[in-house]
Order: C-alpha cells, then sequence, then structure tokens
C-alpha cells in the first residue's frame, strides 16, 4: 500500500471507527443508531435551510482549524485558539456596535480587529516561547482562560453592566440577502467565503513565499533554521501572531455573521478545541482543513436535529467528534494495521 | 484588627476547601507527568469524577445514609481511573500525540457525562444531593486562639484527606522502590529498560493513578460547592490544577503549596465583595490570577529544564 | 573447549534489511573478546540481542553450554550478562547509588533502603579499584567516572561476563589506559570480557581473540597475536585499506581566520573557551584535536555566530565576525559543515532539494520579492547531486531517508558550493563507513588545493594526523600546542589532549620524545 493512500485512509478510518463507537455507545444507551444517524444526516443535509445553516457552522471551523494547522506547520502547538477567537469575536462585536462609518471601512475595519485582537492574543505565548522558551502549550491554555474572564468582564462594562453587547451595525454585517434567500432564509453570510479566501493564504504563505520556508523551517528544526542564519525568534512570534489572526477572524464569523453581538459566556464555545481535531484530520493542510471543517461543522449543526427526530441527546455529537480525534491522534496503530493488511494482500 | 481576623476566618477555611480537589488532581498531574506522560486531560477526568460522584451520590444517599459522600467519592475515583485508560492506551501503546489524546479525553468526558445526564435526568443537570461531604471540628486544636477558627474549625473531611494523600505521594515519589523506578521511566526511558524495569507498565499505572486522584478531585468538588452535576461544574478546575503541578515543579508539596495558594485567589474572588478593603477590585483579576501567575512564573523563576526529561515522548524498545 | 557464552548462527531482521545473518560468536572464560566491524555493522544489533533487548529471527544462544532464551534484559542480568553502554545508560538527576540498585531496590519497611545499598556499592568499588563516590549525583560527575558506574551496575548484579559497547569513544588516552587496567583487574576476579569496537589499536592492545563482523554478516574469528591492523582492517571493510590518505605537500598564504584571546560561556555562564588563540591561512588544513567537551563546540559555535563570544576578537578575512549574526558570517566566506548533522546540518523532513537550499534560499534567483523560485531551487538541487554524488532517489525525496553518509555529501556539497574562503568541518566523519570517509577526506583535501583554508574537528587521533597540515590541540578551552603531523606521535598528542605542555612531558619523560625546533609555531 502506498504512503499517500494510507495518509488519506488513516483520517477516512478514523472517521468510520468513531461513528461506529458511536452507535455502539446509542445502542448500549438503548437508543437506536439508525434512526439518530439518519436524524443526524437530515440535520445537516434535509432540506436547504439546513444547508444553509451548516454552511454557516461551517466557516468559524476553517478558520480555527486553519489557525492549529498554520501553527503545527510551524512547529507549535497552539491550544489557545479557543481564547483567541473569544477576543476576535469580542473585538468584531465591539467596533461594530461602537463606530458608524461607510460599510467598505466598517465591514473591514471590524474583521481587521478581530484579527489583530486574535493575533495579540497568538503574540504572548509566542513571545514568551520566543524569548523565554517557555513551551506554548500551557501559555496559551491559561490564555484562554484570561480570555474566558476578560471578555465576560469587558460585556459588562460595554453593556453597562448587562450581559451582551447591542447589536452591531449593518454596515459591519456580513450578513446577506442573497445567500439568505436561496436557503430558505437561513443565517448563512459571507464569512465562508473570507474563511476560503483564508484558505488561499495559508497556502500561499507557506508553499510560495519566503516566509513559508522559513516557519517550516523553523517548525521542522529550530537549530538547523539558525544555522541556516534564520531568525528563529522572529519566526517563532510571526507564526503564532498569524495563527492568532485566523482564530481572531473565526470570532468575526459569530461576531458579524451569525449573532450579530457578543453574550457573556458561562463556559468555551468549544469551536476552537475542535479546530485541533479538523486540523488533525486535515493533516494540517489548508485543503485538508475545509474537508475536517465541512465534516465537524456539519455533524456539529445537523446534531440540533437528533433530540427532535430521534429523541436522542445532542451530545452524542460530541462523543463521536472526541472519539474521532482520539482514533485520528492514534494513527500509528491504523497505519501499522493498514501495512499489515497490505504486506498480506502482497503475499496473496 | 477584629475585621482583618473575621475576614480571615472566612477566607482561609474557604481557601483550603477550594484548594483541596486542585491538590488531589495536581498530585495525579504528577503521578503522570513524572513518569513521562503529559497529561492535560485531568479536565476531562475531574469532569467523570464529578459527575459520578453525584450521580451515585443519588442514587445509592438512602442505601450509605452518611458514607454516601465518601462511597462516592471511591466510585468517582474507579471510573475515572478506567477512563484514564483510554489516555494511557493512546499514548503509550498507539504513540499518540499526548496533548492531542488530552485534548479528546477533555472533549469526550465533558459529552459522556452530559449524554448520560439528559439520559438519565432527561434534563442538563442533576438532582441536587442531600448528602454533602462533612465537616469536623477538631477536638482540643480547634481550641487553639486565632489558629483554631482558622484551620480546625468546620474542616470539611477531603481537605484534611487531600494534605494526607500529598505526604502519601511524597513518600511514595522519593522513598519507594515505585517511586525510584517512576523518575527513571520519566527521566531516560532506556536506562530504565537496561535494568529489567517494565518501561510502559509503570506509565499505565501512574496515567491510572493520575485517572483516580482526578476523579476524587472533580467528586469533592462537586460534592462540595455545586452539589449538582451541570455543563459548567468543572470549568477550568482540572486546568488550574495542571498549572499547580507546574508552579509546584512537579513536586507533590510543591504542587499542595501551588493549589493551596489557587485555592486562595478562588476564595478571594468569591467573596471579595464582603471585604472592606477588597470590594473596589473587580473580581475579574481575581479569576484572572490563577492563570495569570502561572504565565508569569513559567516566565520567570521556574525556568526552562523542570519538566522530566522524556516527557511527551512514548517509548520504542530499541530505538535510541 | 569452555565456552561462556556462545552465539550461533544469529540472524536479525528489521523488516526485509538483515542486520545480522549467520553470525556466530564464542567467548572463551577468562578472555577479553574483541567485536569488530564499520560503524552500521550490526555489532550493537548482536550485543542487544544477546542482552535481551531484541528477539532474534534465528540462530541459538548457550550460556556455559545450556541453550537459552534471552527475553529481555532482566533474563540476560539473570544469566550474568552485564553491558557497559556507549550511551551511557545513567539517569542525570539521581545519585550513584540510586541508579545502580535501579529495578533491584532493596528495602526496609517498604522504603528504599539506601544507607546499606550505598554500603555495598562503594565495597564493590573498592574490590576492583573503580573509586566511585556511591552518594555523587550522575550529572556532577566526568564522563569517566559515569562509565565506571556503569560497570558498577552490572558488578552488582552479580555480571560474569561484561559487555563493552565502544567504550573508548569520549575517553582521553590516558583515561583509556585506565580503563584497559580496570579490564584486566576484571579477568583477574574470573570475569570475561566482550568489547566492541571499530579501533585496530585498542583491539591489537587488549583483546586475546576477535571477531569480525561485516554488512550484517560473520566473517569469522582470529587470535589477535597472530593477526595483525592490516588483516583485520582487510576482513572489516572488504578490500585493501589505505590507511595513508593521499595528499601533496600544503602550500599555506594568507592569514584566512584568526582568533584572539578568545573567551566563550556555555549556557550557565561556564567559560569553555578560554582565551584561546588560532590562525588558519589560505591552502592549509589545520586539525583541532581534542578530547569532546575541552571546548570546541563552543568554539565552533562562536566563530559561525551562533553563540554569544564573551570577549576577544574573530577576525575572517580581513573582517571582525565577532558576535556578527550568522548569515553575516556566512556571506563574509565561511562554510560550515557542522558536527550534529541531523542537529544542525540538515532539516530531515525537507526534501533534499529543499535542504540543498537552506544556505541560500534568500538569495536570488531562489527566491525574490518574499517569493520562493522552486524551479531554481530543485535545479541546484539536482546540479549539487550529480557533483557531489548523492545517492538518492531524487531532490524530492526526505533527507531523512538517505544514508548518514548521503546525508553528509549533500551538505558538504552545498556548504562548498558556496566557494567559501574558509571551511569548518567538524566531526565531518563521524559513523560514517570507509568509503564515504574517503571520499570526504579527498574532498576537504581538494578545497586545501584550491586555495581555501580548512579547520578540521575531531576526535579520532588518526582522522587528524591522517589529513591535517598542522595540528592545534585543544585542552579546557585553550590551545595547548600547535605541532606538525610528521613531527608528533599519537602518545605526544594524547598528553598534550590530557592538558600536559611540554615542560611537563619533558620533566616526567612518559615516552614521548620532543624533537628540537618546533615550538615556534601558535
Amino acid at each position: 500500500m502506498s504512503n499517500r493512500l494510507i495518509n488519506i485512509l488513516v483520517p477516512v478510518i478514523s472517521i468510520i471507527l468513531g461513528l461506529l463507537v458511536g452507535a455502539v455507545v446509542m445502542l448500549v444507551s438503548g437508543y437506536d443508531p439508525v434512526a439518530g444517524y439518519i436524524a443526524l444526516w437530515n440535520g445537516i443535509f434535509g432540506d436547504t435551510y439546513a444547508i444553509g445553516e451548516t454552511i454557516r457552522q461551517i466557516s468559524p471551523y476553517i478558520l480555527a482549524g486553519l489557525a492549529v494547522a498554520f501553527a503545527f506547520r510551524t512547529g507549535l502547538f497552539n491550544i489557545g485558539v479557543e481564547g483567541q477567537l473569544i477576543v476576535g469575536w469580542f473585538a468584531a462585536a465591539y467596533v461594530g456596535m461602537a463606530v458608524e462609518l461607510p460599510k467598505i471601512i466598517h465591514l473591514p475595519l471590524a474583521l481587521l480587529a478581530a484579527a489583530a485582537a486574535g493575533a495579540l492574543w497568538g503574540l504572548i505565548p509566542g513571545l514568551l516561547k520566543a524569548t523565554l522558551k517557555v513551551h506554548e502549550v500551557i501559555v496559551t491554555i491559561m490564555m484562554n482562560y484570561i480570555a474566558l474572564h476578560l471578555v465576560n468582564a469587558l460585556i459588562k462594562v460595554v453593556a453597562k453592566g448587562g450581559f451582551k453587547t447591542d447589536k452591531i451595525h449593518d454596515t459591519a454585517s456580513l450578513r446577506s440577502d442573497f445567500l439568505s434567500e436561496i436557503t430558505d432564509f437561513s443565517t448563512l453570510h459571507y464569512g465562508i467565503f473570507i474563511a476560503l479566501f483564508m484558505v488561499f493564504i495559508m497556502w500561499f504563505i507557506l508553499e510560495r513565499m519566503k516566509l513559508g520556508y522559513e516557519l517550516k523551517s523553523v517548525g521542522f528544526n529550530e537549530n538547523a533554521a539558525q544555522y541556516a542564519g534564520m531568525n528563529v525568534k522572529k519566526n517563532i512570534i510571526m507564526a503564532m501572531v498569524i495563527s492568532g489572526a485566523f482564530a481572531g477572524l473565526g470570532g468575526a464569523m459569530e461576531a458579524l455573521g451569525t449573532f450579530g453581538n457578543m453574550s457573556s459566556r458561562g463556559g468555551f464555545t468549544g469551536i476552537g478545541f475542535d479546530g485541533i481535531a479538523v486540523a488533525l484530520l486535515g493533516a494540517n493542510t489548508p485543503l485538508g482543513v475545509v474537508f475536517g471543517a465541512t465534516l465537524f461543522g456539519s455533524l456539529k449543526y445537523g446534531a440540533n436535529n437528533m433530540p427532535n427526530a430521534a429523541n436522542i441527546p445532542i451530545e452524542i455529537v460530541s462523543i463521536v467528534i472526541a472519539l474521532i480525534i482520539f482514533f485520528v491522534a492514534s494513527g500509528y496503530i491504523i497505519r501499522v494495521g493498514l501495512q499489515r493488511l497490505g504486506k498480506k494482500k502482497e503475499a496473496k | 484588627m477584629s475585621t482583618i481576623l473575621g475576614v480571615l476566618y472566612i477566607i482561609v477555611p474557604l481557601s483550603i476547601a477550594y484548594a483541596a480537589p486542585l491538590i488531589f488532581t495536581a498530585i495525579g498531574g504528577v503521578f503522570s507527568e513524572r513518569s513521562g506522560v503529559i497529561n492535560i486531560g485531568l479536565e476531562g477526568l475531574m469532569v467523570m469524577g464529578a459527575f459520578v460522584g453525584i450521580v451515585f451520590n443519588l442514587f445509592f444517599a438512602d442505601t450509605f445514609g452518611a458514607w454516601t459522600p465518601w462511597i462516592s467519592i471511591l466510585a468517582a475515583m474507579l471510573v475515572s481511573a478506567i477512563f484514564s485508560l483510554m489516555h494511557a492506551v493512546a499514548s503509550i501503546t498507539f504513540r499518540a500525540d499526548q496533548v492531542v489524546s488530552g485534548v479528546a479525553i477533555n472533549l469526550l468526558g465533558i459529552a459522556i457525562a452530559l449524554f448520560s445526564v439528559k439520559m438519565i435526568f432527561g434534563k442538563g443537570q442533576t438532582d441536587f444531593i442531600q448528602k454533602k461531604i462533612p465537616r469536623f471540628n477538631i477536638p482540643y486544636l480547634e481550641d487553639i486562639p486565632v489558629l483554631g477558627p482558622m484551620f480546625f474549625k468546620t474542616v470539611y473531611g477531603s481537605s484534611i484527606l487531600a494534605i494526607a494523600v500529598a505526604i502519601l505521594a511524597w513518600f511514595v515519589i522519593f522513598k519507594t522502590p515505585f517511586g525510584l523506578r517512576l523518575r527513571s521511566v520519566g527521566e531516560h526511558p532506556m536506562a530504565a529498560d537496561t535494568m529489567g524495569i517494565k518501561v510502559n507498565r509503570i506509565r499505565y499505572l501512574a496515567v491510572v493513578i493520575s485517572g483516580g486522584l482526578a476523579g476524587i478531585g472533580g467528586a469533592v468538588y462537586a460534592q462540595t460547592f455545586t452539589n449538582d452535576f451541570g455543563h459548567a461544574t468543572i470549568n477550568g478546575q482540572g486546568f488550574m490544577a495542571l498549572a499547580a503541578m507546574i508552579f509546584g515543579k512537579w513536586h507533590p508539596i510543591g504542587a499542595m503549596g501551588a493549589a493551596l495558594f489557587f485555592g486562595f485567589a478562588q476564595a478571594l474572588a468569591i467573596s471579595s465583595s464582603g471585604i472592606p478593603f477588597m470590594e473596589n477590585v473587580p473580581s475579574v483579576f481575581l479569576y484572572i490570577l490563577p492563570y495569570a501567575l502561572t504565565i508569569i512564573a513559567l516566565a520567570g523563576f521556574i525556568g526552562k529544564a523542570n519538566g522530566p526529561k522524556a516527557i511527551g515522548d512514548p517509548y520504542i524498545k530499541g530505538s535510541r | 573447549m569452555d565456552y561462556v557464552i556462545e552465539m550461533l548462527n544469529i540472524q536479525k531482521k528489521f523488516g526485509t534489511f538483515y542486520a545480522n545473518n549467520n553470525i556466530t560468536l564464542q567467548l572463551k572464560k577468562g578472555e577479553i573478546h574483541a567485536l569488530l566491524g564499520e560503524n552500521g555493522a550490526g555489532k550493537s544489533t548482536l550485543m542487544n540481542v544477546l542482552f535481551g533487548l531484541y528477539q532474534p529471527d534465528g540462530g541459538e544462544i548457550k550460556v556455559n553450554g545450556k541453550s537459552v532464551n534471552i527475553t529481555d534484559p532482566n533474563v540476560a542480568n539473570n544469566l550474568g550478562i552485564g553491558m557497559v553502554h556507549q550511551h551511557f545508560m545513567l539517569v542525570e538527576n539521581l545519585t550513584v547509588t540510586e541508579n545502580i540498585i535501579l529495578g533491584s531496590e532493596p528495602t526496609k519497611m517498604g522504603m528504599i533502603n539506601i544507607k546499606d545499598s550505598a554500603k555495598e556499592v562503594a565495597e564493590i568499588s573498592k574490590l576492583y579499584g573503580l573509586n566511585v563516590d556511591p552518594y555523587a549525583k550522575i550529572e556532577d560527575i566526568s564522563v569517566g567516572m559515569q562509565q565506571r558506574v556503569e560497570i558498577l551496575k552490572t558488578l552488582y548484579r552479580g555480571a560474569e561476563i561484561l559487555i563493552f559497547d565502544e567504550p573508548t569513544a569520549s575517553l582521553t588516552p590516558q583515561e583509556i589506559d585506565e580503563l584497559i587496567r580496570i579490564m584486566h583487574r576484571l579477568i583477574e576476579e574470573g570475569k570475561s570480557i566482550i568489547l566492541i569496537t571499530h579501533k585496530l589499536q585498542e583491539i591489537m592492545s587488549v583483546s586475546d581473540r576477535v571477531t569480525v563482523i561485516r554488512k550484517g554478516e560473520g566473517i569469522g574469528t582470529v587470535t589477535t597475536a597472530e593477526s595483525n591492523p592490516e588483516e583485520l582492517a582487510t576482513l572489516m571493510v572488504g578490500r585493501q585499506v589505505t590507511f595513508k590518505t593521499e595528499k601533496g605537500p600544503s602550500h599555506p598564504t594568507e592569514e584566512i581566520l584568526k582568533i584572539q584571546d578568545l573567551v566563550v560561556t556555555d549556557y550557565r555562564g561556564i567559560e569553555k573557551v578560554k582565551k584561546l588563540n588560532l590562525s588558519v591561512r589560505r591552502g592549509e588544513i589545520v586539525g583541532l584535536a581534542g578530547i569532546d567537551g575541552n571546548g570546541q563546540s563552543e568554539l565552533i559555535e562562536a566563530i559561525t555566530g551562533l553563540r554569544k563570544v564573551k570577549s576577544g576578537e574573530i577576525i575572517l578575512g580581513d573582517k571582525d565576525v565577532t558576535n556578527k549574526k550568522p548569515r553575516q558570517i556566512t556571506e563574509t566566506g565561511l562554510g560550515h559543515i557542522p558536527q550534529d548533522r541531523h542537529k544542525h546540518g540538515l532539516i530531515l523532513d525537507f526534501s533534499v532539494g529543499y535542504n540543498a537550499a537552506l544556505q541560500s534560499y534568500y538569495q536570488k534567483p531562489y527566491s525574490s520579492n518574499g517569493l520562493m523560485n522552486y524551479k531554481e531551487v530543485t535545479k541546484h538541487a539536482n546540479k549539487l547531486i550529480e557533483d557531489f554524488d548523492v545517492r538518492t532517489q531524487g531532490e524530492h525525496e526526505l533527507a531523512r531517508a538517505l544514508s548518514g553518509g548521503n546525508q553528509q555529501k549533500l551538505i558538504i556539497g552545498r556548504e562548498v558550493d558556496r566557494n567559501p574562503d574558509l571551511l569548518i568541518a567538524a566531526l565531518p566523519t563521524r559513523g560514517l563507513d570507509v568509503g564515504a570517509i574517503e571520499f570526504i577526506h579527498k574532498r576537504l583535501i581538494e578545497q586545501r588545493d584550491q586555495g581555501k583554508a580548512v579547520l578540521l574537528i575531531s576526535f579520532e587521533l588518526d582522522e587528524v594526523m591522517n589529513v591535517s597540515d598542522q595540528i592545534a590541540v585543544i585542552y579546557d578551552g585553550a590551545i595547548v600546542d600547535t605541532v606538525i603531523p610528521a613531527e608528533t606521535t599519537e602518545q605526544e598528542l594524547g598528553l598534550f589532549m590530557a592538558g600536559h605542555n611540554k615542560n611537563e612531558i619533558v620533566e616526567g619523560s612518559e615516552g614521548a620524545v620532543l624533537k628540537e625546533g618546533e615550538d615556534d609555531h601558535v
């Protein structure tokens, strides 16, 4: 079996295993897995409205996945996508409501604010990693909680003691009457195009730019990069900043597209953590991220249909997603299994 | 003076109560990471412990009476230990990225718990338990002026247990053959292997111990503070325990100290409005404090090379 | 015949590759038996089979005439087999005693009985003249002492057969003498020894018999006294080997590298290079001889800009490059073959082509306006592959997939191709087979003949002696002396490497004879 085939098969098998184990969980819990998965399917593709909502759900997943994947490609593990997304969400919501400008300036400004906020949240762990060699995993985890508490406090200030910000002005909105109409008045907005454009940006940076060559060098082997005269510190910081900017834009999808504001949160959105799964499933490549985000975005949105249509708790999909992450992470053993299988076939 | 004492009489016991679940979990983390396995799944393991603790308590309160919270803790320990086997299998046998596996454990823990809660109770959170963790007055010690009311009056039984576990962990890790093997496996697994030590067996054991202790931590937290289980019952305590472990330099007593400090920060955050000179400090700063301090500690005085050397690497026999 | 160990027709496969094929080794009681083979010939695999770290795919192992199945190191220990590993198997933040008792800790009421253990360790140490402090932490003791702890570990477990895996790799000649004394003492006490090495002189001086393996195959066993180095070398390599590298006289001209009073510290702030002076001229190869850890790494890193200089200056050509950035120094005319090709020299997960561009990717035509031109990168890589005979499936292959020799050729190609005035070659032949070593030596001499300067850092005395035009000996961060190969001996270099200066040698009269008129080099 060729390596390329195995690389494609590992995520596919992980997804199948995840769905299978999910079915077993449903069976054991006394639910009907067939009815469950039919409800899930209909929740995703049942009608044009569902499709519109599903695509809408995919946009932030693409950006969260890009953020994780970009950092991975440069040797960094950004668990802080969640926090970067939250600050991006707030920044976009704030700029969207607080200033009044023509759309041509206002919308880009709000997007930029989200990207900048996310980038700033990535900058801190990047700086600490580059200058003091503090491990980014721990710092980004801590930054997530700081983001959550801080943004909640800021919402309270902006909302004058309330629990959600005012709606953004139309001039900052990503909402699209056209997209909404063709999908039976779903909340589908222009965000998906921004997400796809960012997919191209990531590919362009990594595969076409000198910066990409340097980032990948630093990611694979810091010592060799330093030997080759690259500025390792600058590249680590750049990687975290760009990664954070992707995540911040993910927050903007929610602020400027889906919700139009931000409410104070009891816990995380989960999008950032799912971004890890998206990136892993997509083998950290830009196109792979689109694939991973499509899967997880669909599962997440489609799950909403499961309690109504099959009386199954929505969390079953979270279980399936967690299992898929688990299986993709354990790719080594799937690989070994596939290689054995391949050998047996050759022997015959 | 008396107001300060009055404040301390509130804050100190509350700090210790908040610290106890962190101590259990952080020490679990010490075992896992000393053996060379990163465990950021502590949060998910705590969630599992909190869920099992509450559900067991609700269902068996009539059977076990006053013993219910303690037996619930045991049940939580057991289930979380079994749950942590997933992390062990993935990161030790399947050579998965240990951080990713930990993320999966966190997602899975909350998903399974909420799924089950909805299945059992038909709503997003459980009922409230009636049998909470009991509080004691420690005879004689409680009569000591100043210190007595601070440390020895209406103490949670779980707090005493937490401190006992910390001391026991120190003894096990630094004085027994198992501890020596645990440390060697996390530092230089191949050296341990050549001495006939079963590296992966020790690592499995360490991860399962961490699961059990995190389970206890979760059950203690839920049965002390929230008394029911819902999606936000455990909200960062696992990561705070992880921070305490790092802050304590992977040492059980250090981790306990850090946990006590974080408990203090949480106690302050919750009661700051009632404290005369704290009422104007926005509580957000106190909520952020443990996390910010961890970052500062990592950046500053803890330095770089403190974690076990072989941490994060699966041990593959015969490779150099 | 009484054999304590018999390994008969041992086979070990990794995938489809035979690391060991039909190797037979028989160890007599009370002998020192050398196992000779090139790097990668399968010596370590064979010994790991004997020690239970690998399971053989074929063949039989007998201990004291009885067939055994060594499934893990515990079994080996119980059979009285102990291994002194080349890369010491010691946990650095534990004490000597803790390392020795690890895995079979004596206890008292559940606690490790550290006191009695330390006493026992001290007793064994005394019996064999090892002189080890049982309470010292491993990270605080010298390399030689660490090796003695490794020996103690096996003796504590009652080993009768000791395997020494390349034990002299990081020792001074004097420490080697000490080790040989210890080995003889072990034999006197009734132990038997297998000595793994690729150094012929060592074999000639200590072993009783030699088993030679080549490319995984057993070649045979000879009695040392009835053989000679030439025969052993031919057996090991499979063809006639010229010990001397072909080269003409050197014609040094102007000075290219001038180092004055250089002081460099390590990451803890401890001085590793101490007021060092060194000069390299066009058209000569200067060999820097010394034991590992005497400041060589820090010196190279300082010259190449990878480490800050505390004081002193480094002049390259006519430019002061002290504390300049690596890229500025590279562009001033420096090529650098780093000592660890996996750590510094290559990005193993990059393709051969990407690696070939590592030092020039930022220049035209490989990139412009912030964008890469991968077409040119590929073209350049193909040229290097051709010119330097890099055996690869193509420039798209990952560098990881190349053999060590080909990886090194790729690095040398990349560095030489930029036409630098000074080429620093740090341990350029480490871990390579004889063919690759010859190729690399030729390339270095070629550079010299084209009027370039070469600074060769090596831990192997014969490499320094064969390739250099001048030898500077480094000890404890400073140059002890500079000599001409033809006018010195390995004994004399050994003493310099241990920090003795000339006067001491004459006074001490340790066998090294000094010739007149060679004390004006520096």
